[in-house]
């Protein structure tokens, strides 16, 4: 990929003087990082993340989460509850239970442990209505769009209410059905075409169209 | 029947340092993480790929790195003779050596307790499966976004009627005198897989070994190449794409 | 004990470098030279061969049984070689019981090729009535204890049961086998020898010790025969050779197999 006096970023290593990409994706130069984003990829939890995770099974202490990558999650009782508790089983699947879909953030991960989930800031907690579309995880930055100009355009043509999890998950919640349909339409299509320029006019189009049609 | 003739020509045409027809698709299945489909000769091979992901059975997992694990089967209907489906002593000598030509080339180190899968499907052989399911397989782990050191590529190189010849196809691998299939880390050029059936002399051997691995070589372009096919769009309009989201950043 | 085997021990890794810096190793040894190596036939007299042959504290024991059945469809004027290995529990804490594993199967085959390739054996004259009925040559491997080298070991033992083994003369007649009262050795007629060069670091060294193999990046057996022809290769571990590393140990290899051969089968009357 290059030679020099550069330091290695992401989906990259070094041997030597010579930098090469360990992935499949597009290279890029920043200062003097030179990096790759990836075209393909599992999803790897970083702290500060916001995942959507579904509960797969109960333990003492929290709940074993889904969240589409090579680890389970956890999401201790201590960050549900946000108070020290009894915690006996009936008592957690009152609140969450096996296939309950909730909007998390990473706390922690890292080599020796599994990545750890919080629900207790504002704008997560468990997921009660809506639609869930599962995407790969490396087109989630184009989803958001420049400055977050791709989700404000989504939100602002249908009406509905997109959370987006960093793990490829994105939870769309509209008035009705429609609205919802159309959005999910919209974030496939962007996912399929995320290489193509123009694309936040053509999705623009996209939903004009659809309005247009319905009413 | 000599499988060489006086002028050098082989039963299928090819002289002695051709490779047979290659076609190669990556991306093929939707299910799995990473896929690959290659035709060599007559051989059609099917490589999935699924991870890094929970290992299971959980005891199994490693504490330091990926758990990289790798089937070889052959479909019943692959061979002249049908084959019992249950996995035979062939089948789990070539899944090690084929894992162990691979495993090399992936970061394992970055995904501790995982693990990473490689089913690899002949459904047709034709000689050289081996070489060919290798060849395959990096570029579905490369799909799958695996990421590499290198891309290992895999060719054979043998003795048929007393010439040295490379890429065996069925007929020479069963004839001939000597079949040395082997693997690559193109970038280094140090060899991954080595295996040798026959018997060559010394001299020979190292002859068949840098015959083959030329061929190594020659594959290797038509990986890069496959993998330029399934994402060339991206890597042509990424400049363009940037200017265009500042352009419409700026405007709103 | 918690089984700690699979994990080695970072110090050793450190000791086995420096050693090798100055061409010496765990044991002493040089970087190619054999351990001690002991071989004895004839133990089983319920087989038809047999031989225990020890390399250092590798022990290996193969028994040679022959038994009549069908020729391979492919092959109807020939006897039928088949190979087995078996790692058994005793042999090491890191071997379990069960059905064969990768392991156990690659060393039945590796071993399998080099007699086979090397046509070790002349299975044209195990031909009883061809399509139909030939004699059954089973060659099985019994590790019975593993300090490492298995292959060459138990490639050695194989070679020298093969060769001592004894079946009564026979002859054909109206399609069946006729036994004689005289006991004759089996046709054979090379004598492949396996060796396993290790690399660890930049050094080749040969017949790895278990200690050592913990600190192996990769292994190469090459079987040779009588003539110095390589009839077997079989990279293993999951390290990179380079082609000096392959060209160097086929060399040594060659070498080796002749010291091997003249050691263990010289003084048998064959």
């Amino acid at each position: 990929m290059a030679e020099g006096d550069y330091s290695a970023g992401k989906n990259t290593y070094r041997e030597g003087n010579r930098f090469y990409a360990s992935l499949v994706g597009l290279s890029n130069v920043a200062g003097r990082t030179i990096y790759v984003v990836a075209l393909r990829g599992c999803y790897m939890p970083v702290p500060g993340d916001i995942a959507i995770g579904k509960v797969i099974d109960l333990r003492l202490g929290g709940w074993i989460m889904d969240i589409n990558a090579p680890y389970a999650a956890i999401l201790p009782t201590s960050e549900a509850f946000g108070r020290m508790f009894n915690s006996r089983k009936d008592e957690m699947t009152d609140f969450l239970d096996v296939g309950d879909l909730v909007v998390a953030k990473v706390v922690a991960f890292d080599r020796t442990r599994d990545p750890v989930l919080t629900i207790r800031e504002s704008g997560l907690g468990k997921i009660s209505e809506g639609h869930i579309v599962k995407i790969n995880p490396t087109k989630i930055p184009r989803v958001i769009g420049r400055r977050g100009s791709m989700i404000g355009l989504l939100q602002k043509e249908t009406g509905c209410h997109i959370t987006i999890g960093q793990n490829g998950l994105i939870l769309v919640s509209g008035k009705n059905p429609e609205d919802e349909a159309a959005a999910i339409r919209a974030i496939h299509t962007i996912e399929q075409e995320a290489h193509t320029t123009g694309l936040t006019d053509k999705i623009a189009q996209l939903l004009k169209e659809k309005k247009v049609i319905e009413h | 029947m000599p499988l060489v003739n006086d002028l050098g020509l082989r039963l299928d045409g090819r002289k002695y340092d051709e490779l047979r027809p290659i076609k190669i698709e990556v991306g093929t299945l939707e299910k799995a993480d990473g896929s690959a489909y290659i035709e060599w000769g007559k051989n059609r091979i099917l490589v999935a790929v699924y991870g890094p992901r929970e290992v299971h059975p959980r005891h199994l997992a490693l504490p330091d790195k990926s758990l990289f694990r790798c089937r070889y089967h052959m479909a019943p209907f692959s061979t002249e003779e049908r084959k019992n489906p249950a996995p035979s002593r062939r089948e789990v000598e070539l899944s090690k050596v084929i894992r162990e030509a691979v495993e090399p080339a992936i970061f394992t180190e970055l995904f501790p307790r995982t693990g990473i899968d490689v089913f690899i499907e002949v459904l047709q052989s034709d000689g050289g499966t081996r070489c060919a399911g290798i060849t395959a397989t990096s570029l579905a782990l490369a799909d799958a976004g695996v990421p590499l050191r290198d891309l290992v590529v895999a060719c054979a190189a043998g003795k048929a009627s007393g010439q040295i010849v490379m890429d065996l196809s069925d007929i020479e691998d069963q004839k001939g005198e000597a079949d040395v299939p082997v693997a690559i880390s193109p970038r280094t050029g140090e060899v991954t897989l080595l295996q040798m059936d026959g018997i060559l002399s010394g001299e020979e051997y190292e002859r068949a070994l840098n015959l083959a691995i030329q061929g190594c070589k020659m594959v290797h372009e038509l990986q890069k190449e496959a993998l330029r096919t399934k994402y060339s769009v991206a890597q042509a309009e990424e400049e363009e794409l940037e200017k265009a989201e500042e352009e419409e950043a700026t405007q709103k | 004990m918690t089984a700690s085997y699979g994990v080695a021990m970072s110090i050793k890794r450190k000791r086995i470098d420096e050693l090798l810096v100055q061409e010496k190793r765990l044991d002493g040894r040089g970087l190619l030279d054999y351990r001690m190596i002991k071989a004895e036939h004839g133990l089983i007299g319920k087989a038809n061969g047999s031989a225990l042959v020890s390399i250092g504290n590798t022990k290996v024991m193969v028994g040679v049984k022959i038994e009549t059945g069908t020729p391979f469809p492919d092959t109807p004027n020939e006897g039928v070689l088949a190979v087995n290995a078996e790692l058994v529990p005793l042999a090491s804490p890191s071997f379990e019981p069960g059905p064969p594993n990768e392991d156990s199967i690659e060393l039945a085959r590796v071993v399998d090729r080099g007699i086979r390739e090397s046509k070790a054996l002349d299975t044209a004259k195990l031909c009883i009535l061809p399509g139909k009925k030939a004699f059954i040559v089973f060659v099985d491997i019994y590790v019975l204890d593993h300090d490492g080298n298995l292959f060459d070991t138990s490639a050695l033992a194989a070679i020298l049961a093969l060769s001592t083994a004894k079946m009564k003369q026979f002859e054909v007649s109206n399609g069946e086998v006729v036994f004689k009262e005289d006991w004759v050795s089996l046709p054979v007629r090379k004598h492949p020898i396996e060796v396993t060069m290790a690399k660890i670091g930049d050094r080749l060294v040969v017949d790895p010790s278990l200690e050592e193999e913990s600190a192996v990046d990769a292994e190469v057996i090459l079987a040779i025969d009588d003539e110095g022809n390589v009839c077997a290769t079989q990279k293993t571990k999951i390290g990179t050779l380079t082609v000096k590393d392959i060209v160097d140990s086929v060399k040594i290899a060659q070498t080796k197999a002749d010291e091997l051969r003249a050691k263990v089968l010289g003084g048998l009357s064959q």
